[in-house]
């Protein structure tokens, strides 16, 4: 993998189809990896603009959620999440009348809510998030109206000035989608907004390189209460029974092996990230003789949050989370570009 | 039949060994004595006796039919072993194969006139498998045998059964919609009715839903007592004609029907089993509904969408109109759009499909694209055809490999609206940068080497590494045709630059903003790496492949248009065949190579 950064493209020009969109491509991202990354301002003040409110995020905490690249959303308006809502519940309801005569099965009651977070963002010129929640209403009780959560999804952008600053003002750009709940629901949102509104969305995959990087930040963020260690999960394929290896380390004894390597506080360099990974992988060695380095790291869970490279995260700590979407904000955006 | 057979298997393309000759008629011998057949036969063999395997098939097929046609009354199973011999027949072939189209109606009529035994007619129906459809004449007639009721109780319920069951295969369904009150009829009696309500579901449209058919139901209900088939028609009619029913339904049952695919499961499964695996061409694009084929990604957009309006842009545009009181009102619905007339009369308020990706296979569209300078609309498409292109791949994601022939497809599809439009699109060019360094020069050969002659002319500066480089490590290592290949389609590159270079010194307008970054230094100097690089290549192919003269004449092809640079297409840039192409081309011992080589001399 090559990190082509400074490959002089110059401007494409204008109104041309061979010509790219308005981006300066001084990354030249034809590479991946980035060479240096500046840390979130962590943490977040309890005031301020672009803090998430804990009240409001708590119901982020704690869930397995699915990660998409989203490219930009055209014409989509702030102002229209009613109709939208309308319009889904009503695409949705169309899907479950296909199923077949012999089971007449879901009488389920869909309801759709979409509705904006206007804290879940980085900087100003960040669109705020938009926020998808399907619930049913079991009909037999009505009165009761007891809606049960069944799906929820959300678009959002988190730093993401690098797609949305060259980009007309017909589009939105929310790069980051996260879903949790029945793959079914998310084809079905999903098919709904590429179809209204020409966006793509794709599978977020995170590398082992992406994930050592987290693992990295993650150790060095400080924690109130350290109760879970750090793990990491290795697989070893091509065995006749796959293996995987799961690696805890205590989150003291790691936040004081990253603190010797970490030099200026508030950026982390690849180099650091490499030594750290190699201090941990020579640990075990020495006492499992095997070489860590040689297989594939699959899942980091620490104190923040929890990252699987299949594309699934789950965040335990409020005051990072913003920290933690900027980072799959980055994600997403390498991938659409 | 058995001389036809023999003339067909000597009809196989003459072999022009006598050996082969010899060993169609010893098969043919082997087959016809029973014996044991070769296993060296080759496939042509093989082929002519499973043909003839089929068609005896088939001939005892079309005995077993007109037996049927033709026979009388009360022909006892036990006693008539035609009979028996022509329903085993029936029953085989359905099984393995499913049945014809034209076979329904004959085995209905025999099934439902009742002229046979209860035994007879259940096998009859059981056997009902279709290959492909069942028309829809045959069912009209057999519902017309129900309604004469000549055959047994059982044979009916067994018959809706295999109506609700075989639903789906019946080719067109107007005229079943127009039974629906025949079929409504059969609701008084009990034991058909669970199947009749089934099938009534199934049939049930907007249309149907009348207040006195509600009114029959809940008397029925009433006099049945709460019945999940009666609930599920009367839930069905609330939900297309809320207003007319207002009795209140319990709702949350799973099943309401009984499921009656019993006796045709595992015939059905092993037809559908056989239709997927045989190469029945599927229509996967160009505005057809998705097909069920595609269940691995609900996102996957190898499938071009269909063409239809953006809906929520229509509020938008009821206000910008009270404004403008001059424009028409509605736009112009894209799906109508079938004609350049059209197209011409409606430019002014044509709207594009709501998915960009759509335009790819339609002219009309491509046409309009190209008049409207929106940068909005080449951003969409852009970021449509980046993505759908990383995502599916076939060499750059893991599990794409089976999935080759719709990507090879859609690459065609690809190529041929940028030869549409005499343009390359910028996001291909980025998807051949970034998937070249993994490509192994296999698949979707061709497909590739055309669109890298699609690249755009810029100045971007690392092309070598991420073009050249790449092409280079493929060409030094490949077969001789690939390496024409490659060539043939630099030259192609450098043909569209040179086009393009030319259309655009003509067009002031784009001046302004192209003076910004292409100077004419800046493309020659692009230009002259290309032809560098074509120079560097050719040498050393032609002294590793020993100086072919399939080679020479693409290395020389290209030539040929390098040495017109400045007459025809007016770059001031004048480059000479390296010594290594001069050469070898000198002294060759073929006039095409000399010939080539003179043209280029005298055009210089």
């Amino acid at each position: 993998m090559e990190s082509a950064d400074g490959a002089a493209r110059t401007l494409p020009s204008t109104r041309r189809l061979s010509r790219g969109p308005l981006f300066g491509r001084a990354h030249g991202r034809f590479g991946l990896s980035p060479s240096s990354w500046l840390l979130p301002p962590a943490p977040r003040s309890q005031v301020g603009p672009g803090c998430a409110d804990p009240q409001t995020t708590a119901f982020l905490l704690r869930k397995q959620w699915t990660l998409y690249s989203v490219t930009p959303l055209y014409r989509f308006s702030n102002a229209r999440l009613r109709d939208y809502a309308r319009l889904l519940s009503a695409c949705i309801a169309a899907e479950k009348q296909k199923g077949l005569a012999v089971e007449v099965g879901v009488e389920l009651d869909i309801k759709v809510a979409v509705s904006s977070l206007p804290d879940l963002k980085g900087s100003d010129q960040d669109q705020a998030a938009i926020l998808v929640q399907l619930s049913s209403r079991s009909p037999a009780s009505q009165k009761n109206s007891e809606e049960k959560l069944i799906w929820s999804g959300w678009f959002c952008c988190v730093f993401g000035d690098d797609l949305s600053e060259n980009v007309p003002e017909d589009f939105t750009c929310l790069p980051l989608f996260l879903a949790n709940g029945a793959e079914t629901y998310t084809s079905i949102v999903g098919s709904w907004f590429q179809k209204t509104f020409d966006c793509c969305f794709r599978r977020l995959a995170i590398s082992p390189l992406n994930l050592s990087w987290m693992a990295a930040m993650w150790t060095g963020c400080k924690v109130d209460k350290t109760v879970s260690a750090i793990e990491l999960v290795f697989s070893v394929p091509c065995l006749p029974h796959p293996l995987d290896i799961s690696y805890a380390i205590h989150p003291e004894d790691a936040k004081a092996l990253w603190d010797t390597i970490q030099k200026t506080p508030g950026e982390i360099t690849q180099e650091e990230v490499d030594v750290f990974m190699d201090c941990l992988y020579s640990h075990f060695h020495r006492h499992f003789k095997i070489h860590l380095s040689a297989t594939k790291l699959v899942k980091v869970s620490t104190a923040i949050a929890s990252a699987h490279c299949d594309g699934i995260i789950k965040f335990l700590q409020s005051q990072y989370l913003t920290g933690v979407l900027m980072l799959l904000t980055e994600l997403a955006i390498s991938q659409i570009q | 039949s058995e001389k036809m057979q023999r003339r067909r298997s000597s009809k196989t393309p003459k072999q022009p060994l006598q050996v082969l000759h010899h060993k169609t008629q010893t098969d043919l011998s082997a087959w016809r004595k029973g014996g044991r057949i070769d296993p060296e036969k080759s496939v042509q063999n093989h082929q002519s006796l499973n043909d003839q395997k089929n068609d005896s098939k088939q001939d005892s097929l079309e005995e077993a039919l007109s037996y049927f046609e033709t026979v009388q009354d009360r022909v006892s199973l036990k006693k008539n072993s035609v009979l028996q011999k022509h329903l085993t027949t029936v029953e085989s072939i359905a099984l393995q194969r499913g049945l014809p189209p034209e076979g329904f109606d004959v085995l209905l009529n025999v099934a439902l006139s009742g002229k046979l035994a209860d035994t007879v007619n259940t096998r009859l129906l059981k056997s009902l498998v279709p290959a492909s459809v069942i028309p829809e004449t045959s069912v009209v007639s057999s519902v017309s045998w129900l309604c004469v009721s000549k055959c047994s109780g059982n044979i009916q319920l067994l018959f809706l059964r295999w109506l609700i069951t075989m639903f789906d295969f019946i080719d067109h369904k107007e005229q079943l919609h127009a039974l629906y009150g025949f079929f409504f009829s059969f609701l008084q009696d009990e034991k058909m009715c669970p199947y009749v309500c089934h099938l009534l579901y199934l049939l049930t449209r907007k249309e149907s839903v009348k207040p006195f058919r509600i009114r029959r139901l809940i008397d029925l209900q009433a006099k049945m007592g709460m019945q999940s088939h009666l609930q599920a028609l009367l839930s069905l009619y609330k939900l297309f004609c809320p207003e007319l029913v207002t009795i209140t339904l319990p709702g949350k049952m799973k099943t309401y029907f009984k499921n009656s695919e019993g006796p045709w499961k595992a015939a059905i499964n092993t037809v559908r089993r056989r239709n997927q695996n045989s190469p029945v061409s599927q229509p996967l694009f160009l505005g057809t509904a998705q097909p069920q084929s595609r269940k691995r990604k609900w996102n996957t957009q190898l499938i071009i969408p269909v063409r239809s309006k953006t809906k929520n842009n229509l509020e938008e545009d009821r206000e910008k109109n009270r404004i403008d009181l001059y424009s028409t009102n509605e736009s112009f619905p894209v799906e109508q759009l079938q004609t350049f007339s059209q197209l011409l009369q409606n430019i002014h308020h044509l709207e594009f499909p709501s998915q960009m990706g759509s335009v790819l296979t339609n002219p009309l569209l491509l046409h309009y694209m190209n008049c409207i300078k929106d940068e909005s609309i080449y951003l969409r498409l852009y970021y449509w055809m980046g993505q759908t292109l990383q995502e599916e791949c076939t060499w750059c994601v893991a599990d794409n490999n089976q999935y080759e022939e719709e990507f090879k497809d859609f690459l065609e599809t690809v190529y041929k609206t940028e030869c549409f439009l005499q343009e390359g699109f910028s996001s291909c060019e980025e998807f051949l940068y970034k998937s070249l360094p993994l490509w192994d020069g296999f698949c979707c050969r061709s497909q590739i080497l055309r669109l890298v002659s699609w690249i755009p002319l810029s100045n971007f500066s690392e092309m070598k590494s991420h073009l050249y480089d790449p092409l280079a490590q493929l060409f030094f290592t490949s077969s001789l045709y690939f390496k024409c290949s490659v060539l043939e389609s630099l030259k192609e590159l450098l043909l569209n630059w040179l086009n393009w270079h030319v259309i655009h010194l003509d067009s002031e307008s784009d001046s302004q903003v192209h003076s910004l970054n292409t100077t004419l230094s800046g493309l020659v100097n692009v230009v002259a790496e290309l032809i560098h690089f074509v120079g560097w290549i050719s040498t050393v192919a032609l002294r590793l492949e020993n100086n072919p003269t399939f080679l020479l004449y693409f290395i020389l092809d290209f030539y040929e248009t390098v040495c017109d640079m400045y007459l025809r297409y007016n770059l001031p840039l004048l480059i000479m065949p390296p010594a290594g192409v001069f050469y070898p081309a000198l002294l060759s011992m073929d006039s095409v190579s000399l010939n080539q080589l003179c043209y280029i001399m005298y055009r210089y």
